[in-house]
């Protein structure tokens, strides 16, 4: 018996972090809004690591929270540690990491949604998704509840025909002892949408009072914690330590002599695993000449005594976890609490969607998230955002909310997974991002806060923080620009205590910052009209645009170039059968991917220069 | 709507006394007016459009005269593409047109596509709908074209070093984004002096493809050609008889010392510099006194031996001596004088050519365009060729200077102290121009490599 459940204008299928910040971001304009977690103990789960940012990932974050999203904040109330990353190698590349309490950040999200108006969340696993005339119309629940929706957002990450792989020991089951979803794939073969089958993997987590802390390194946080919300200025929350130790060889002897026995080389698990996250049998197998691998023990909150084990992810047997564990140092007598796991799921080819994240073969349909292909809490909650904005620009008939490559981190990732693809769980990185001297997480806000406030999600709060920092930074560049430092005894003796050439004429503030030994902060002392109330940020802001001037300008050329490709639109209505003299292949790439710029086309592997040249002399001469 | 300035010789290369290259874009008479010295103090930026200037092509880095030239200015939108268009008139020929064109590129423009002039004017609106299938279809034949042309020289060891330098700075890159992207992770270190180390070397293997390719070098100045022979065995006459039916273009650069001298021409577009010691054009009295030793220095500069044997003589003592210094050499045979009676001895001519001559008279002209078309598929044979390949190879030797600007500004950035954020910057363009030779892409490569050589991830 199927029974009217509700009408709503967004059904949000899974409440992980793709999903949380999709339902999040229609509530929040104004949709009504209903969003399904198969348990909702599990909402924002966190089935890996209990940490947020690191490189590139960070740059999400905070382009998030530009954006008006909430992962950011939710991470700065709930984080037990942070870190700085990457200080050395130049601000395009800074990064937080934050440790999470994992149980802390569930609640809190649980509990922002739960307050948030236009928002109903649910203890359902959605089993159909029904589709009318290539327009979605409702969503069924296990339990017959048939909520009509005028557009659907999938999220389902890693549960979509989970199984769970330990050693010869497998099962049908979602991440972290929950169920899986096996009603929904067939509804998606149903409608015609091409699954590929992902892998990955986690590690055991071991009691505290087992661990032998006195043998290993400690790892603390930063003595000044940076929030990662440009909503919050400071945090001041005891921080725990991290601990580092080593495998050895007796390690690696174990894990070898059991290598018969690990599903990934049995051909158990057939599903692609993401290279950037091997587990500890392939770091052994293929990197045999390193003689130890690190590995960090890291909280999972504050109160529990469950600890992470960064760098041991296994899908081996149980008993060999336990052996292999208990070679290293400070893990002799460890017990584990729960084991190392690998959990193959499927998920959708990401080509089959528009920029937008919508199914380009049925209307109203959203994916987000590792069902995308993609892995990691940030990569799922940045596109969840964007999956959540442009179901709602659908709704008000506003055009797709798109960033762009120049724009966002956020742009790479989703032009990547629609244009591309990808053939294994796809993660962020630096490289990744052509333009990343621009891209960079300290300038989240100034890239995005005004894009946020035209869709509806920068609030008066978040929008008047920004404008005044904005003001405070402009004015101060202004005065910067007309005070002149005139040589004096005290002007030289600063610049030779910073290692610097001491001055003969004037020369601008501005100017004298050029010098990479020169840094503003300091240089207060010789900038009598500085005002007192500069913010850090602003500082930080200061000394990358005055120092690195000459790059960003150079990069600034580079994405001028990358514009003109990109505002050069391909209308929906091109056929590119019509098209002569283009090759077979690239004909084919170009209707499967549909792109919507001459940009996006360049990208496509297959399609090269001369197919561009004759695609802008199509468009050309039907104009 | 379109961004960059592009130029190229648009002129048939090495015909006419005019070459003309073609500079189309917003930057057209910018950087032309960067390398142009006006007779009368005339700043290109400043004229009317439509209007023809006097004066030099110069290199403001080395104060360097090109060629004495006519500049066209015609500005936007009243000229072929519709975009600024500057063309500059030199004196026609290989050498000079090419040079010029460097120069050119050097300062900012790009080498154009094959009929992007003309897909510039369509995209522009100059020609009307109807002719744009036939644009459609120049460009892709031509570039096929091209490209088959860059697949062709690409064979063999050029690709292989290009492919090489490239790999190098793939592992080179994918070691700093390794310590960027896995800060937390034990990545060995990469101190800068590995890092300019290598950067250093692939500049080294840049400047050695750029110097010692050979046909590069062919291309750029021309297959060098000694026409050898014993006294009055008719070289002189050979050489006019090749000067009257191509055009001869250009003579000697006046003011530079050299013991020998050059004639350049055109054969079937591929540039030939006639060595000869000096004074080969004067009277034929001088030329008779060329003997062997001063040969010598000829035959050592040559690409191509153009051996002439003299119908009407018997083979002697001297032609011997002669072949014994050219034996290692690439010989062209001519028999010459085959208008007169024959006193050679043919049999002997056929061994010592291993049958392969060419019989001419430079009277009569008989043989002359044999000769020519044996010289031209000599040169093919060798997988330098027309046009087309020209061009490609040009666009290489763009794409190789460009990456090596590229690592230059990488190694300035170390210099300076900057972080290896900004060094991974040029090192990535570095890398895009090379992948424009191998037609590889770059980013790919690039995440293979971190994974495959360092162990990251948790």
């Amino acid at each position: 018996m199927i029974y009217n459940a509700g009408v709503y204008d967004v059904a949000v299928i899974g409440l992980g972090h793709a999903g949380c910040e999709a339902a999040l971001a229609t509530a929040r304009l104004g949709l009504k809004t209903v969003a399904f977690a198969i348990n909702l103990d599990s909402i924002a789960l966190m089935p890996c690591n209990p940490a947020i940012g690191g490189p590139a990932k960070t740059n999400l974050v905070r382009e998030i929270d530009a954006l008006g999203g909430q992962m950011a904040i939710n991470t700065d109330l709930t984080l037990i540690q942070e870190r700085t990353l990457n200080t050395s190698k130049g601000p395009a590349v800074r990064a937080l990491r934050a440790q999470s309490d994992k149980k802390r950040y569930q609640f809190n999200m649980k509990y922002t949604l739960e307050k948030q108006e236009n928002l109903d969340i649910k203890q359902a696993e959605v089993v159909d998704i029904e589709v009318e005339d290539g327009q979605v119309k409702s969503v069924i629940t296990k339990t017959g509840a048939r909520y009509l929706c005028k557009s659907c957002i999938v999220t389902t990450g890693t549960y979509l025909r989970g199984r769970i792989i330990i050693g010869d020991v497998s099962y049908s089951g979602g991440p972290n002892g929950l169920f899986p979803a096996n009603e929904l794939s067939k509804c998606f073969e149903r409608l015609n949408i091409r699954l590929m089958r992902f892998k990955t993997g986690t590690p055991a987590r071991v009691d505290k009072k087992s661990i032998n802390f006195d043998a290993m390194e400690i790892q603390p946080g930063d003595d000044k914690i940076t929030p990662f919300s440009y909503m919050h200025d400071e945090i001041n929350v005891e921080q725990i330590p991290c601990w580092l130790t080593y495998t050895n060889e007796k390690t690696h002897e174990v894990i070898m002599r059991n290598i018969d026995r690990s599903p990934l080389y049995s051909g158990e698990i057939k599903g692609v695993g993401p290279r950037y996250c091997p587990s500890i049998e392939d770091k052994v197998v293929k990197f045999p000449d390193k003689l130890r691998h690190q590995l960090f023990i890291e909280p999972e909150g504050r109160d529990t005594n469950e600890m992470y084990v960064q760098g041991m992810s296994s899908s081996m047997p149980e008993d060999v976890q336990i052996e292999f564990l208990r070679t290293i140092k400070g893990l002799e007598n460890v017990k584990v609490m729960r084991p190392g796991y690998a959990i193959e799921y499927d998920c959708i080819d990401p080509t089959q969607l528009k920029q937008s994240l919508e199914l380009k073969t049925i209307s109203g349909l959203f994916f987000a998230g590792q069902v995308n292909g993609t892995s990691g809490y940030e990569e799922a909650a940045a596109q969840g955002l964007m999956a959540g904005i442009n179901a709602a620009m659908k709704y008000y008939n506003r055009e797709p909310f798109i960033l762009d490559r120049s724009e966002a981190y956020i742009g790479v990732l989703i032009d990547d997974l629609v244009t591309k693809g990808t053939n294994e769980p796809y993660r962020m990185l630096t490289s990744r991002a052509e333009y990343r001297l621009i891209l960079r997480q300290d300038n989240a806000d100034f890239r995005l806060t005004e894009k946020g406030r035209q869709i509806g999600l920068v609030d008066d709060e978040r929008y008047n923080r920004f404008l005044m920092k904005k003001a405070q930074y402009e004015k101060e560049m202004e005065r910067l620009k007309n005070t002149m430092i005139t040589p004096s005894h005290d002007v030289n003796e600063y610049l030779k205590s910073k290692g610097s050439s001491p001055i003969v004429t004037g020369i601008t503030m501005y100017d004298l910052l050029k010098r990479p030994e020169i840094d503003y902060v300091s240089s207060k002392v010789i900038d009598s009209g500085r005002p007192d109330d500069i913010r850090d940020d602003v500082a930080f802001q200061i000394d990358i645009n005055i120092k690195y001037e000459g790059y960003i300008k150079k990069q600034m050329e580079q994405v001028e170039k990358f514009k003109a490709l990109e505002n050069k639109k391909i209308p929906s209505w091109i056929n590119y059968d019509d098209i002569k003299g283009i090759s077979i292949e690239a004909r084919q790439k170009l209707k499967s991917i549909m792109p919507t710029s001459v940009g996006q086309a360049s990208r496509i592997s297959g399609v090269s220069p001369a197919d561009i040249s004759v695609i802008l002399i199509y468009l050309q001469s039907r104009r | 709507m379109i961004e960059d300035t592009i130029a190229a010789i648009s002129t048939p290369i090495g015909e006419g006394g005019i070459s003309i290259i073609r500079i189309s874009g917003s930057d057209a008479i910018k950087i032309v007016s960067g390398i142009f010295k006006s007779k009368r103090n005339v700043d290109l930026r400043n004229v009317k459009s439509h209007t023809v200037h006097y004066g030099f092509i110069y290199d403001a880095e080395n104060d360097e005269i090109y060629d004495e030239v006519l500049v066209n200015v015609m500005k936007s939108p009243h000229t072929y593409t519709k975009e600024d268009v500057v063309e500059i008139n030199c004196h026609g020929g290989y050498i000079p047109s090419k040079r010029i064109l460097e120069l050119v590129l050097k300062n900012g423009a790009r080498l154009a596509e094959p009929g992007e002039f003309t897909k510039r004017a369509f995209l522009n609106g100059r020609l009307d709908i109807s002719q744009a299938e036939a644009v459609i279809d120049i460009i892709t034949s031509k570039t096929d074209l091209s490209n088959k042309y860059a697949l062709m020289q690409l064979n063999g060891s050029v690709k292989e070093k290009i492919t090489k330098i490239k790999n190098d700075l793939v592992a080179l890159i994918a070691h700093i984004f390794a310590l960027m992207d896995f800060p937390e992770e034990d990545v060995e270190l990469l101190n800068d002096g590995e890092l300019i180390d290598g950067i250093n070397n692939s500049i080294r293997e840049i400047d050695e493809i750029l110097k010692t390719s050979e046909k590069g070098r062919i291309v750029r100045e021309g297959l060098n050609t000694a026409i050898i022979g014993k006294p009055n065995v008719g070289k002189s006459s050979l050489l006019n008889a090749l000067l009257n039916e191509n055009r001869a273009i250009v003579t000697d650069v006046p003011g530079t010392t050299r013991d020998i001298i050059e004639e350049h021409l055109s054969i079937k577009g591929i540039p030939i510099n006639l060595i000869d010691t000096a004074g080969i054009r004067q009277t034929d009295e001088i030329v008779e006194k060329i003997g062997v030793e001063r040969s010598r220095e000829a035959i050592d500069k040559a690409d191509l031996i153009i051996f002439v044997f003299d119908n009407s003589r018997p083979i002697e003592k001297d032609d011997y001596e002669i072949l014994k210094l050219i034996e290692n050499k690439k010989v062209l045979y001519i028999l010459n004088k085959i208008d007169l009676p024959s006193a050679i001895d043919i049999d002997e001519v056929d061994k010592l050519s291993g049958g392969r001559y060419v019989r001419l008279s430079s009277v009569t002209k008989e043989g002359l365009e044999t000769l020519e078309n044996t010289v031209y598929n000599m040169v093919l044979s060798d997988g330098l060729s027309h046009d087309e390949f020209l061009l490609t190879n040009m666009r290489h030797k763009d794409a190789l200077i460009k990456a090596k600007d590229s690592l230059m500004s990488c190694l300035n950035t170390i210099e300076s102290g900057l972080t290896e954020d900004f060094v991974s910057i040029d090192l990535n363009s570095a890398i895009d121009h090379l992948g424009l030779i191998t037609g590889e892409t770059a980013n790919e490569d690039l995440i293979n490599e971190i994974f495959e050589r360092f162990c990251v991830g948790k």
